[in-house]
This record gives C-alpha cells, structure tokens and sequence, in this order.
C-alpha cells in the first residue's frame, strides 16, 4: 500500500474517531448526571446538522457570502437548536420518568422511540428529506504537502475543532463551579440537593450541553463528507453508544477511548482484513461485542457494580 | 350487579362476536371516511368500557373462563377468514398480523417474562427467513423441517451473543442486542452469497404434496391460496398462546418473573439465573426463527431492509403498546399496527412517526399497555390481584 493512500486512511480514521468521540462524551455526560441512555442522541445529531444547514440556506439567501461568518452562524444556529431540544427532552420525558423511578429500559425505549420520531419528522418534514443532503464545505480548501503526504486543511482545522470541544467540556467539568455541580449531582443526586444545588437545573443544562456537542459533531461530519442525510444518526448513535460502553460509561477518558477505538476497529478492517470495505462495521460491531463480554462495563469501568 | 353480565359466558360470548363483526367490517372496508368512523367508533366503545368498568368485568370474566374465551378467540379468527376467503390482500394481511403475533409471543418471553431486552428480534426473524432461502433453492429437505432448522438457526445465532447479554445488565445488554443487529443487518447486505441488498427468493411451501401457493376450490367456491398459509399460520398460533400460557402457568414462569424483578434475590432463593435468561433467550429466538421463514416462503422472498433495526422496534412498540407481557395485549397491538397503516394509504408514509409517538405516549401515561398483564389466580376461591406477578 503506498504512503498516500495509508495516510488517507489514517487521516480518515481519525476524523471518525473524533465524531464518535463526540457523541461518546453525550452518551456519558447524561449517563453521569441520571443514570440514564438518552438514544435520541444520534438523532439529535441529525436535527443539528439540518438546522445547520437550514441557517446556511437561509443565510446564502440573505446574501451573505464571507464563509467565515456563515460558519459561525450555521454552527451557533445548530448548537442553539440542539441544546434546546436536548434540555426539552430531559425536561418533558427524561426527568418525569426517572422522578416516577420507570425501569431503566422504559427510559430507554421512550428515547429511542423520540429518536424514530425526529428521525421521521427530518425524512417526511425538510423539504426532499428522504435523499441526501449536500452539504456545503465552508473552510479553505487547498492542502498542505509533504512529500507524498497531502493533508487537507479543512480535515486539519475540524480534527482541531473537535479536540478543543472535548478539551473544552472537560475544563468545564473540571474546573468550573458548574462542572463541580455537575459532578457533585453525578456522584450523589440527594446529597448534591443538600448542599443548595438546584438538580433539575444542573440535569437541563447538562443535557443542553452533551446535545450542544452532538450538533457540532453532525456540523464537523458534514462539513468533512459534503453530505447528510436523514438516518446518519442512527449509525452515529449506535457506534458512539458502542464507545461509551466500551471505554467505561459516565466517564470522558473512557468515551475518547471507546470513540477512537471503533474508527481504529474500522480502518484497520479496511486496510488489514483481506475482505470487502463495506464489512467494517460488521468486523468493529463484532469486536465491540466480543469487548463487552471481556469486559462487562467497559475498559475504564464504573466504580461500584452490583454481581450475582 | 349489571356488571356482572359481562363476567359471564354469555356476555364474553356478546363482547367476542361484536369484535369479530367489528373486525370482519374493518378488513372489508375500503373508503378511508369509512374507515375514520369505524376507528372513531371502536376509541368511544373503549373509552366507554373502560369509565363504566365493562373492561374490568370483561377480563375477570375471560381470566376465569381462560379455555373458553380462548376457543371464542379461535372461532371467530376462523369466522374472519371464512368472511374474507377469496380476498388476497385481505388474507395476506391477517396471516402477517399471525406472524407477528407469534413473533412478538416469543419476545415476550424474553422481554415480557424474563427482562432481557432484546432489540435484535427483527434480526432472529431475519435469520430464519434466510436459512428457509438457502434451504428450499438448494437441497430438497421437506419444507415443514426447513421451518424448524430456521428456528433452529435462529437460536444457534443467539448463542453467539448469550455470553455477553448473559454478562452485561441494563444498558450495557442492549447495546450488545443493539449491535448484533446493525452487525447482522450490514453482514447480510454487503453478503453476495445471500443475495445482497437484493435479497434471494424462497420457494413457497409444499407439505406432503400439498402446494401452498394454488388457489384451492372447494364446492364451487373460489378460495384465495392464502387460505393454506392461514391455516399453517393457525396451528403456530395456537402453539406459541399454548406454550406461552403454559410457561406462564408453571413454575418456569414464576422462575422468570423472578429472574427479572430481581437477580438478586432470585440467586439467593437457588434460582440458576444463567439458566433461565438462556431458556427464555432460546425460545424466543426459535419462535422468531420459525415465524421468519414462515414469512419468507409466503412472500416468496426476503431482502435486507425487510428487517431492519427499525423492524425490532415495531416488535418491541406491540409488545409496550399491548402491555408488557400481556399476550392479549399483543394480539390488540399487532392487529393496529399492522392493519392500520395498509388500511388507511394516507398515514402509510408517517406510520413509524406515528407509531413512535404512540409508544411515547403509552410510556408517560399509561406504562401498563392498552390491556394489562394480569395478575396469576392460581385457584379460583382466591381474590384476583392477591398475588403479585
């Protein structure tokens, strides 16, 4: 294999593991806070990459042409979009259920259930929904050589943008008053609310942010292939609850882990197994579950599981 | 009381042929107005029953007369399909709520019974469709065995992931049944030895000789070739409700409820958890196997998006929407949503929109189903609801 092609490959194969990554770190975020799935999520991806480009549409109409303002306002739109909807779900399905003490796995049912639902609203309700989507590509082009190796600016600044949201979320987890709520609601849900903190609250914006998260992951999968459609979620959903469980739930190195564990599982099936491309999910899922049966809750797990 | 009639034979009797008749009217009714009054007239019957408490007279009444309400039940399927004998469309369409009523009685007792939740149902199904594919193109086995080797596969498939369901609680064991699916589902379409994303035909079914896709003409009276599969359709029906019924009633049931409300304790009373999740695994799965060949010789064919992740979650929504491990909740659930979409062409496009917001719904404000799982009355001089299953 010549040294373009393998580094396409590897550039490939990390830009995934930064989208999974990102809706890793969703998937353990809530599951810190509640203890709960919220399946949505991958769905909630989709909604942001659409009303991403919904903005652009509507901003191009407006005249605006400078990409590097359109960049922000689609982003901003997006994120906006999503953190409601995600405070939303938690408040109207989420919260009531896991107040009502619901079995887990109605909690589970009844987001992956709203993930069908905004999933169809996407397909029947944007106008062509049931086709891809092209995606316009809004950052500079042009690559930067080195020998035989070329490297895409853009594919540059997303894998970029993507470290910085993760390294972002965990400075706000780590070291801000909000994050030390968020991981004091984590870590005890009574005993935070003794100490003065407002849980409801401190779930809502937890669930704004992993689903602000989600939409710049949609943003940075569209922006990198050109093109969305309405059921990129649900692949993006299964494979970044898939890295959350493997790397250890309700926690962000484990999510990271897990994250680009799968895109390193997918192209080391493209590149090494002497079968067609299109099996690398079934090799990465396979792994996957051949993982969880090693390893129960994960390679970084919780800290206190119950055994029989 | 007044009540009380409804508990009787002859008020179960009353309730069981309006269904029938209400049921035999909706599959024959074309206009979509027509339709609109008849679901607008079956949500008031409902709504009616429920505020003056005929449902809860109606169920203490089939809980005590079980056999009885149960042969009614047959009866007027059989009256349904005499009704509606030379109707393909029609016929296909109840032989496809059958199916799926077994389908979903094989989840249950996995999910309902047993609390393994499994989101890879279309999957088992589909495995028995494609095992029914290879066999009846390739080798000549007699067709009743390649149904039970697509139950048979569809089990032996199970096992591959019973390690990690059986090691994995909660959310960690669905995602394991959650990948399983995407990874069948991929495997097969990518898979050009099964045909690909175009599918691979199956032959229809041949019993000792006796060729399910011709027409049969008894008397003069033309007879849809349905019929044939109705009739197999009928005998799965009735097995899967008997064993259904059976575990249920046995100490095996008991086993499972126990397995599912609490590991726990079930370990520490000298239950074999390992066993019975492996049970209740394997026989769901088998009954979905059989049912998935079963369809795919009926329809001739089986192709990849014939059961997608989307599918398990249909599956799933019947057995929420009926009530979490109430079989007559199933059937109720099955038959809406399977004939409502076919009937009414307009809502066949949102139907998993639809759906969806259903499940949503049942969830927040009714967890319990349209018809709830009863409590077991193992003798009859004990008060109903006196012990909790």
């Amino acid at each position: 294999m010549d040294i373009a092609l393998f580094s396409q490959f590897i550039v490939n194969g990390l830009m995934q593991g930064i989208v999974y990554a990102l809706v890793a770190v969703g998937f353990t975020l809530f599951f810190g806070v509640l203890d709960v799935i919220k399946f949505s999520h991958g769905d909630v991806l989709t909604v942001g990459a659409f009303a991403g480009l919904t903005s652009f549409l509507a901003i191009s109409a407006l005249g605006v042409d400078n990409s590097w303002i359109v960049l922000i306002v689609v982003l901003l739109f997006a994120v906006s979009v999503t953190a409601i909807l995600g405070a939303v779900v938690a408040r109207v399905l989420v919260v009531p259920l896991k107040k009502a003490r619901a079995p887990v796995v109605n909690i589970l049912l009844i987001t992956l259930m709203l993930g069908t639902t905004l999933r169809e609203a996407v397909r029947l309700f944007f106008p062509n929904g049931s086709s891809s989507q092209a995606f316009p590509s809004l950052l500079p082009g042009g690559a930067f050589e080195l020998g035989a190796l070329s490297l895409r600016y853009d594919s540059i600044i997303l894998f970029c943008t993507g470290l910085i949201v993760i390294a972002a979320t965990h400075l706000l987890i780590t070291k801000t008053k909000l994050g030390l709520a968020i991981r004091a609601v984590a870590q005890d849900e009574e005993t935070s609310k003794l100490m003065g903190i407002n849980f409801e609250y401190i779930v809502l914006i937890t669930f704004a942010l992993g689903s602000a998260i989600a939409a710049i992951a949609g943003i940075i999968n569209g922006l990198y292939y050109n093109e969305i459609n309405f059921s990129m979620g649900l692949l993006l959903g299964a494979v970044g609850f898939s890295a959350a469980i493997i790397g250890g739930l309700g926690n962000l190195y484990g999510a990271i882990l897990g994250g680009f564990l799968f895109a390193g599982l997918q192209t080391f099936a493209i590149m090494a197994l002497p079968v067609a491309s299109s099996y690398k999910d079934v090799f990465a899922f396979a792994v996957v579950i051949m993982l969880i049966a090693w390893k129960p809750t994960g390679l970084i797990p919780e800290v206190d599981s119950e055994r029989v | 009381m007044t009540m009380a009639i409804f508990s009787s034979r002859f008020g179960i009797f009353l309730v069981a042929s309006m269904v029938s008749v209400y049921t035999a009217l909706f599959m024959h009714a074309e206009s979509e107005i027509l339709i609109g009054i008849l679901i607008f007239l079956c949500a008031v019957a409902w709504y009616l029953a429920e505020r003056s408490g005929v449902s809860r007279a109606l169920a203490m009444g089939i809980q005590e007369n079980g056999l009885y309400s149960n042969a009614l039940f047959l009866v007027g399927l059989l009256g349904i399909a005499a009704y509606i004998h030379g109707d393909h469309f029609n016929l296909l369409m109840l032989v496809t709520v059958m199916v799926f009523v077994v389908s979903c009685i094989g989840l249950n007792i996995q999910f309902g019974y047993t609390g393994l939740l499994n989101f890879a149902g279309a999957a088992f199904f589909g495995a028995g469709g494609y095992t029914a594919a290879m066999l009846t193109t390739n080798t000549g086995i007699p067709h009743l065995l390649v149904l039970f080797i697509g139950g048979l596969v569809a089990v032996l498939i199970g096992f591959v992931i019973t390690l990690p369901v059986l090691r994995t609680r909660g959310h960690y064991a669905a995602v394991v049944t959650i990948a399983f699916s995407l990874l069948f589902r991929t495997l097969v379409e990518v898979n050009q030895a099964l045909g690909g994303a175009q599918g691979a035909p199956v032959a229809g079914l041949n019993l000792f000789g006796w060729d399910f896709n011709s027409n049969v003409e008894i008397g003069g009276i033309e007879i849809s070739f349905y019929m044939n599969y109705f009739a197999l359709a009928l005998v799965f029906l009735v097995a899967a409700m008997f064993v259904s019924r059976a575990i249920e009633k046995s100490w095996i049931g008991l086993n499972l409820d126990t397995v599912r409300l609490d590991e726990t304790a079930a370990a520490c009373f000298g239950l074999n958890i390992t066993r019975w999740k492996v049970t209740a695994f394997s026989i769901g799965n088998f009954m979905l196997g059989v049912m998935g060949a079963f369809f795919a010789s009926m329809l001739g064919f089986i192709a990849p998006n014939n059961f997608t992740f989307g599918d398990s979650l249909i599956m799933l929504s019947i057995i929420l929407l009926g009530g979490i491990g109430s079989v007559p909740g199933i059937i109720l659930a099955a038959t809406i949503v399977i004939v409502l979409p076919e009937k009414l062409q307009s809502i066949q496009e949102y139907r998993f929109l639809i759906f969806a917001l259903g499940v949503i719904l049942i969830l927040l404000f009714r967890p319990n189903g349209l018809i709830r799982r009863r409590t077991r009355v193992f003798c009859k001089s004990s008060a109903p609801g006196g012990i909790n299953a």
